[in-house]
């Protein structure tokens, strides 16, 4: 049988030149030594950002109303998280890659009912409170309908409310329960009670910080935080990080796509699913290298390779 | 003829294992001479920082999540911590470009080079569980803008960004072995396939 012939893209030439003495361990050593170095020079003089963690609690008391008209969205279902759709409920498809619904085969497995987790369910937990207990039993009993046209009386007095002397002020006619039930959330939220009522639904201990997340990420003081500090998705969000620090810099290719068309723009809807998508294929394309005609041929073509080896070359 | 002895699981794998990969490839004491080039720091020092990033993980890992927040020492760790992590993505980055220009993968290196991409990817993953894992306004932020693209591509299902327990445990025992794993794995081809070679001119 024929020799396979010598593909200088995949094939390597058999080296019989010199051979330099090498001691790895000592290389190693240095770098090690070095590294660390250099790590302890740049945390002394750069140190590290620590922001301190949004709560609930500075929310609610930073900007009430908004607080208040963010939780009216969680009770009327008209909220970023109540009309997500999977992995935390079916009120949308969720995004696509084409006819993929990815997110919709996988499920909904982070169940999420922002009416009653974020809304109901804390406002439960508050003992001794005759009034809000009658006023959940009423809304507890209320058509859907019902409790609709209290939720649209209650929004449009709440958009012209404000917040003085520790309590909403919203001119709301049959708004039902809810006066009371807003009235009572905000001021749970504002004595700290509502950050932990969010996350001990499940019990005493606990690691999981979605509920209170999803609910802070859905109002705009998390948000106009990030605007202030760089961190908005159109300034190249979540690869930066507080300050003026390098943050995840490695992750730019996948940031840059949502800041060109048409990512940016006719594929706005399904951006993530699409940047995913393609950055899932230019991954591929890049462990798959040695595999592709004519991508594996670049280094040998473009020559930098005269740069790294030009003392090779020099000495043939 | 074949003793009991030959035949033995153990004597056959040590066999296998100090043909592959004899003690003068594993710890060379030479090297071809075209290994000459500032260029071929950068595969060492990726290896000396993840060393320093998983020393200095371990220290917070003793402590416990909230400590850095708390003690001026914790906070010096983390900033290490930190900035061992920013030196070993730099230096990886310019690994994989340097050995992407060399062609690397040639000579029946194609392992060494896919090890190095999973091993790329790995490390991304370690680093973002890391940042939300901060526990700080970082976290809330990082964390609540990237549930979209996993969301998106049906992994929140399974991997809940959102969920503190969950993205610490990724990022200090699950993202760390594979990394460690896949080092090895990748050093090992490095050291019994050697060093590519440069590209012979004018063929």
């Amino acid at each position: 049988m024929a020799k396979k012939a010598f593909n200088p893209d995949i094939d390597a030439p058999e080296y019989k030149g010199k051979y330099s003495p090498y001691d790895i361990i000592k290389e190693g050593t240095i770098a090690v030594v070095v590294v660390a170095l250099l790590t302890v020079v740049l945390a002394v003089l750069f140190s590290s950002p620590d922001e301190k963690a949004v709560t609930i609690k500075s929310w609610s008391n930073a900007t009430p109303m908004d607080f208040a008209a963010t939780a009216m969205t969680e009770l009327d279902g008209s909220s970023g998280t109540a009309t997500y759709g999977p992995p935390y409920n079916n009120a949308a498809t969720g995004q696509q890659v084409g006819p993929l619904t990815l997110a919709k085969w996988m499920g909904i497995n982070v169940n999420v009912n922002t009416a009653n987790d974020f809304v109901v369910a804390p406002l439960s937990t508050l003992a001794d409170q005759p009034a809000l207990t009658s006023a959940l039993t009423t809304f507890a009993s209320a058509s859907s309908s019902r409790r609709a046209n209290w939720e649209a009386n209650y929004s449009k007095g709440l958009s012209s409310g404000s917040f003085s002397n520790g309590v909403l002020q919203v001119a709301a006619a049959n708004a039902g329960p809810l006066p009371e039930m807003l009235g009572a959330l905000t001021a749970m939220a504002r004595s700290g009670a509502l950050d932990q009522a969010l996350v001990t639904q499940k019990g005493f201990y606990t690691t999981d910080y979605t509920k209170p997340l999803l609910f802070m990420a859905d109002g705009s003081f998390l948000a106009n935080k990030a605007q202030v500090q760089h961190l908005s998705g159109d300034q190249w969000g979540m690869m930066n990080e507080t300050g003026s620090y390098p943050g995840q810099a490695w992750l730019w290719l996948y940031t840059m796509w949502y800041q060109v068309p048409p990512f940016s723009t006719s594929w706005g809807a399904n951006a993530d699913a699409l940047v995913w998508a393609f950055m899932m294929l230019l991954t591929l394309l890049l462990a798959l290298t040695p595999w592709i005609p004519g991508l594996r041929s670049i280094p040998r073509k473009v020559k930098v390779y005269r740069l790294i080896w030009r003392e090779h070359y020099k000495n043939m | 003829m074949t003793t009991e002895i030959d035949r033995q699981w153990t004597t056959r794998l040590r066999k296998r294992v100090v043909e592959t990969l004899p003690p003068d490839k594993l710890l060379p004491d030479t090297q071809p001479a075209y290994v000459a080039s500032w260029i071929y720091v950068f595969g060492v020092t990726t290896l000396a920082a993840l060393a320093i990033v998983i020393l200095t993980g371990c220290v917070l890992a003793m402590k416990g999540p909230l400590w850095w927040h708390l003690s001026g020492t914790g906070h010096f760790v983390n900033s290490l911590h930190l900035w061992s992590v920013e030196i070993f993505f730099f230096a990886m980055v310019i690994h994989l470009w340097g050995k992407f220009f060399m062609a690397a993968w040639r000579g029946g290196r194609q392992l060494t080079w896919i090890t190095g991409v999973v091993l790329f990817l790995t490390s991304v993953g370690a680093g973002f569980t890391g940042y939300v894992s901060q526990t700080n306004y970082d976290s809330q932020w990082i964390s609540t803008q990237a549930k979209d693209g996993i969301n998106a591509t049906g992994g929140g299902a399974f991997f809940n960004v959102l969920n503190l327990g969950q993205m610490l445990m990724w990022h200090i025992v699950l993202l760390p072995l594979a990394a460690v794993a896949l080092t090895a794995v990748h050093v090992i081809y490095v050291r019994i396939k050697g060093v590519v070679p440069p590209f012979e001119e004018g063929k």
